[in-house]
């Protein structure tokens, strides 16, 4: 579980995170969304150990960030896989080498281990057989499952996604989704996802945290999100008339 | 940001780079790779140059020098001297902060824009010790060889400039090649070629790794690295001169 306790975050005069408290839990799907500007990356980005903030704390089972010495900041980190949002797979290494990084990093595994254990997530992210590709050579979608392959490779208790579904047609979009969602189960993992994909927000935000201004404006399952009637949630999350419409049938549907 | 801010940065940048390697393995591994990219990938260009750069400055004194009463072996010893002294670790460096100094800061450059960077750093990797340090370590031994070879085709190009045009005889230019021979002076030339090294590989690497925006970012930072990078060896070679020979 990930605590997040009055967090505060200032870039010059620019104060971004205005007091942030909430918690994530372990085999759930959290999503921080927001407008463009609303601090989500920040926030992410501080969740990450990117961003040092001035005020609050962060706790990963109850190891609070800021109170862990270098070495067992380093250790925490070897907990953390992460998805960017250009899925940051580095250019000169093939898909093989990328997913076998963390492990020839930080473990003492052969390296028919690592092969064993690359072919295994590989085959989880159905990309088995890419592995003497290049990240050149692959589409933006199978680049994001090499980027789930390397993210889960370490077994890790805590994954972070930034925009996973960014420059991602509908279809493909759903697949990252709902193999984001099926390993979040599977490794039981605290999985935490910053989009602004309505249909991501739908499919698989089983907790979610709307940012605005700096400040957490709503707080709830995707079930609830589509009944709340909070003013600022519904206007992000509902602003084309479509969306409103659908929203409407819905509501009109349900109380029958 | 002034300059004194940029010095502080790339000094505390410095701090990072030179700590213990987090796998010694994948610290070999870079090592290799880096000494084939930036050493073996420029040996080429380097002969290249440092051949035709020693048959112009023989021609030149050749030219220049026809006085009788001037023999014809200062031709060898100008060469020879011009080539250690100065074309050798000066000009192989300048040409080398243009080349690998370029390379260095779009790679690292390419990979901060890209959150390459912000990859390792969430995987708990010093990124700066593990992208810099091989690049330092592959130029700081590579690079003296690199201004040797330098050396010596370029007092190979003299002789061979002045075989093709007659401009002077072999014995002329042998006897000025061994003539009043220093050894200090490829001491000299190697200390340089060690301090320019070390600036081609960090004033780059400063410059990619700070770098904030898209593309056209990293294209600025490369420009800017290669400038940098020749401002400080030009400098460094005054000051180094001045201490070693002054």
């Amino acid at each position: 579980m990930i605590e997040v306790k009055n967090l505060h975050k200032s870039f010059g005069d620019a104060h971004i995170l205005k007091g942030i408290t909430t918690s994530f839990e372990k085999g759930k799907t959290n999503l921080i969304i927001g407008q463009s500007g609303s601090g989500k990356t920040v926030f992410l980005k501080s969740l990450l150990g990117l961003h040092t903030p001035e005020l609050g704390t962060i706790s990963f089972d109850g190891r609070v960030y800021k109170d862990l010495n270098i070495e067992q900041k380093r250790e925490l980190r070897t907990e953390i896989g992460m998805l960017f949002q250009g899925s940051a797979l580095f250019d000169s290494l093939t898909v093989e080498e990328n997913i076998m990084f963390p492990l020839k990093m930080f473990s003492n595994q052969s390296k028919k281990e690592m092969l064993i254990r690359v072919d295994a997530v590989l085959e989880r992210v159905n990309l088995l057989g890419s592995n003497r590709k290049f990240p050149a050579e692959l589409s933006g979608g199978m680049q994001k499952r090499v980027a789930i392959a390397r993210a889960i490779v370490m077994n890790p208790k805590y994954l972070f996604c930034d925009e996973p579904n960014s420059g991602l047609d509908p279809q493909t979009a759903t697949v990252i989704d709902n193999l984001i969602q099926e390993i979040t189960k599977e490794y039981q993992m605290v999985t935490v996802v910053n989009s602004h994909d309505m249909n991501s927000v739908m499919e698989i935000g089983e907790k979610i945290i709307f940012l605005k201004d700096g400040h957490k404006a709503w707080e709830g399952t995707n079930k609830q999100m589509v009944i709340t009637d909070n003013e600022a949630i519904v206007n992000f999350v509902y602003s084309s008339n479509l969306f409103k419409k659908i929203r409407e049938v819905y509501l009109k549907e349900s109380k029958l | 940001m002034n300059y004194l801010e940029h010095i502080g940065k790339y000094f505390i940048m410095l701090r990072q780079v030179f700590k213990r390697p987090q796998k010694w393995k994948v610290f070999r591994e870079m090592l290799f790779r880096e000494i084939d990219d930036l050493g073996l990938k420029s040996l080429g260009i380097i002969m290249f140059i440092s051949f035709f750069i020693g048959g112009v400055v023989a021609i030149q004194t050749a030219l220049n020098v026809d006085s009788p009463f001037i023999p014809k072996y200062l031709i060898g010893f100008a060469t020879k001297r011009s080539m250690i002294l100065e074309f050798g670790p000066t000009f192989t460096s300048v040409i080398l902060a243009g080349k690998v100094g370029s390379y260095i800061a779009s790679s690292i450059g390419t990979m901060r824009v890209t959150e390459q960077i912000d990859a390792l750093e969430v995987m708990g990797i010093n990124s700066l010790n593990y992208l810099v340090l091989p690049k330092v370590i592959a130029t700081l031994f590579f690079y003296p060889l690199l201004v040797l070879i330098a050396m010596f085709l370029g007092i190979f190009g003299g002789w061979a400039a002045g075989i093709l045009t007659d401009l002077f005889y072999t014995t002329d230019y042998i006897n000025g090649i061994q003539m009043d021979f220093n050894p200090f002076f490829i001491k000299y030339a190697m200390v340089k070629s060690v301090v320019f090294a070390f600036v081609i590989a960090t004033v780059p690497a400063y410059h990619g790794y700070y770098v904030k925006g898209g593309s056209l970012e990293v294209g600025r930072a490369s420009t800017q690295a290669v400038v940098w990078t020749s401002v400080v060896i030009i400098t460094l070679n005054y000051f180094l001169t001045q201490m070693l020979l002054g």
